[in-house]
């Protein structure tokens, strides 16, 4: 009896015609705001003006610009994490939980400087979370090396510990001495990142996480080294016959991409909050790898996907004020955009034929 | 209270605590033994508790809207089969974004169905089957809503005939293990992992309506917090086995009861409670790394397959 075939059958094709890559964003753009247009109308609001809202308006005044930059650094420095890791094929899924363990160290050597410059300060910090988040990405990296331990489930399951670590933290020795809420004891003035601009919360967060991506450019593109974390990430055997050493540079992709998503819990604490809570993030380690694949993990992918995502964070502020339209669609379009996108990259390399 | 009524009255919290993540957990077992890494797992639940939830409420059929909810986790089960299967996109990033879809639209939906109220509206839920009513010790532990009685005594053990005894459970295996040769021997491998993906995700939002309407009472953004992750680590731990999952997702059900009663009791614990929280996550991958390259992980997990 002959099995009856579902769906469809791809066939690789090495030319894809010259106007698919241009037209790609255009084409996600467009499917996403007709999926999600039936939401908006449920909501009682027309899909356009709704749209108008989301992408256009907070570009229109400079606070709605300037809050852009505030929420797309975040999600910069986790995009920029997770695309190092993801790059040689290590599926780094705990930039959340590298996040918080780069905030507690932030708090915790914020809190004590009191006497710094801030000169001082701010680096101390920042190298501080950057080791941190290392460290707390180091156990599923070694495990990974040394045992086999896949690192999706340990790298998941860490963001999970993390979470209750930061919760007993916050309920035992860091309660609030003042308020009893659980969060920590503000940090000291000298280790607040200054602000950019008068009457705007955009903050030095904001230039580290664009240095950031400079330097994660300039690796993965024009050094050696980002030469071979491309390599072992297409194939591990060609890359290992081609002499690379395979496991030290998944370690150090590892490292320094828990490093990365470290330095967004730090910007967060030291721009933001000023001192650790539970919900320091709001799933920016997660949205992390969504802009990172939606960047196609390059600097300058990663880049626009983070701005993308920051303006439709704000516009989503805007269109629930304005339309009354609830501020979750946000995630809605970021889902289906990730989709999207993920059915069309395909469609780039394949077509589609009937099986 | 006397110790013996303190241990029934955890037992039976254990079973109760137990029942939503054993659902999910055998749904995740059904997936990744066909090779798909279901992390949507999180916001099927979240899916499922919220239509279970709206659909009971409204109609005032408990079994509707758990019924809806299973059809609801089935849609999502064949979404993340769409994107893995047929496309064959990334496992886990396919994964996270069903998560995140399912997340979004639940908490737009309730947002725009119920505003936003002060005090989350409520459903009378489950009522508790008194089968051994009067009998002590077992009069207490026996308390448990119908669900839970569904779960352990029919899902579990039909999910575990139907991997070990039957041919569409052989199948599922074969293809978890090694796509290329079922489908060189006549399965089709593409069938089976949607049907897999199907059920699984049915099961897994199964579970999230157990919390909503089988225990809780309402519908909160707080309902799922982390306990789809939680059976992805039972999964792992159960080393694919139903039966083994349900040991699992009783220890995870003990442990996050005992926390409970000691919070509730108000003792001062040396180490602070979160420690029995994070414990489940800490055995998974000591688990693991026990087990090491020799964990029975099904063969293609994470693998799409395609046919040259």
């Amino acid at each position: 009896m002959k099995p009856i075939k579902l769906g469809w059958r791809l066939v690789r094709t090495d030319t894809p015609p010259w106007w698919m890559t241009p037209s790609i964003p255009v084409l996600i753009l467009i499917a996403t705001f007709i999926l999600t247009s039936g939401l908006i109308l449920w909501a009682g609001a027309n899909p356009f003006q709704a749209y108008y809202y989301l992408l256009i308006d907070p570009l229109t005044s400079r606070t709605g610009f300037l809050e852009v930059l505030v929420s797309a650094t975040p999600l910069l420095l986790t995009g920029a994490a997770v695309t190092f890791a993801f790059s040689t094929g290590y599926f780094n899924i705990g930039a959340e939980g590298q996040l918080y363990a780069g905030a507690i160290a932030a708090a915790g050597l914020g809190m004590v400087m009191e006497n710094f410059s801030p000169l001082l300060a701010i680096p101390i910090m920042i190298i501080g979370g950057f080791l941190a988040g290392m460290l707390w990405a180091l156990i599923p990296a070694i495990l990974k090396i040394r045992n086999g331990v896949d690192e999706v489930v340990t790298t998941l399951l860490s963001n999970s510990i993390m979470a209750y670590i930061v919760s007993a933290i916050l309920n035992g020795p860091w309660r609030n001495p003042q308020s009893g809420w659980p969060q920590s004891p503000d940090i000291a003035e000298a280790a607040h990142f200054f602000k950019l601009f008068p009457r705007a919360r955009v903050h030095f967060g904001f230039i580290v996480a664009l240095v950031v991506a400079a330097i994660l450019w300039f690796i993965l593109t024009r050094t050696s080294f980002g030469m071979k974390m491309r390599a072992v990430g297409m194939g591990k055997p060609a890359a290992e016959f081609a002499g690379i050493g395979v496991k030290k540079t998944i370690l150090i992709s590892a490292l320094v991409s828990g490093g990365i998503a470290g330095i967004a819990g730090v910007s967060e604490v030291a721009g933001i909050q000023y001192h650790l809570i539970g919900a320091l993030s709001a799933g920016y380690g997660y949205t992390g790898i969504i802009v990172a694949t939606l960047g196609s993990l390059n600097a300058i992918g990663v880049v626009l996907a983070a701005f993308f995502f920051g303006l439709v964070n704000v516009g989503a502020q805007s269109l629930s004020g304005a339309l009354r339209v609830p501020i979750f669609l946000s995630n809605i379009i970021q889902a289906t955009m990730l989709m999207m996108a993920l059915g069309m990259f395909l469609l780039k390399r394949y077509r589609i034929r009937r099986s | 209270m006397d110790p013996i009524s303190l241990i029934t009255h955890l037992i039976a919290a254990t079973f109760r605590v137990a029942t939503p993540i054993l659902l999910a957990a055998t749904g995740e077992t059904y997936s990744e033994r066909s090779g798909v890494l279901n992390l949507g797992i999180e916001g099927t639940m979240f899916f499922g508790a919220f239509i279970g939830f709206y659909v009971a409420d409204q109609s005032g059929s408990l079994w509707l809207g758990l019924l809806i909810a299973i059809i609801g986790g089935l849609l999502a089960g064949l979404l993340m089969a769409l994107l893995t299967v047929s496309l064959g996109v990334n496992q886990h990033v396919s994964g996270l974004s069903i998560t995140l879809l399912l997340t979004g639209l639940s908490l737009f939906a309730f947002r725009l169905l119920y505003g936003n109220m002060p005090v989350p509206p409520n459903v009378e839920v489950f009522p508790l089957l008194t089968l051994f009513k009067g009998i002590p010790i077992l009069g207490v532990i026996s308390e448990q809503t119908i669900l839970t009685y569904l779960t352990f005594l029919v899902v579990t053990p039909v999910a575990w005939f139907i991997l070990y005894r039957t041919n569409y459970g052989l199948n599922i295996r074969s293809i978890g293990e090694n796509p290329e040769a079922a489908d060189a021997a006549g399965i089709n491998v593409f069938a089976i992992r949607y049907s897999a993906l199907a059920i699984g995700g049915a099961l897994m939002a199964a579970g999230g309506a157990t919390l909503s309407i089988g225990i809780a009472g309402s519908f909160t953004d707080q309902i799922i917090s982390g306990r789809g992750w939680v059976a992805i680590a039972i999964v792992i731990f159960g080393n694919w086995n139903p039966v083994k999952v349900m040991w699992g997702s009783l220890i995870f059900g003990g442990t996050y009861a005992l926390q409970l009663m000691l919070q509730a009791m108000g003792l001062k614990l040396p180490i602070p409670y979160e420690t029995f929280l994070a414990l489940p996550y800490i055995v998974t991958i000591i688990a693991l790394v026990i087990a090491g390259r020799n964990a029975s992980y099904p063969a293609a997990l994470l693998k799409p397959y395609r046919r040259e």
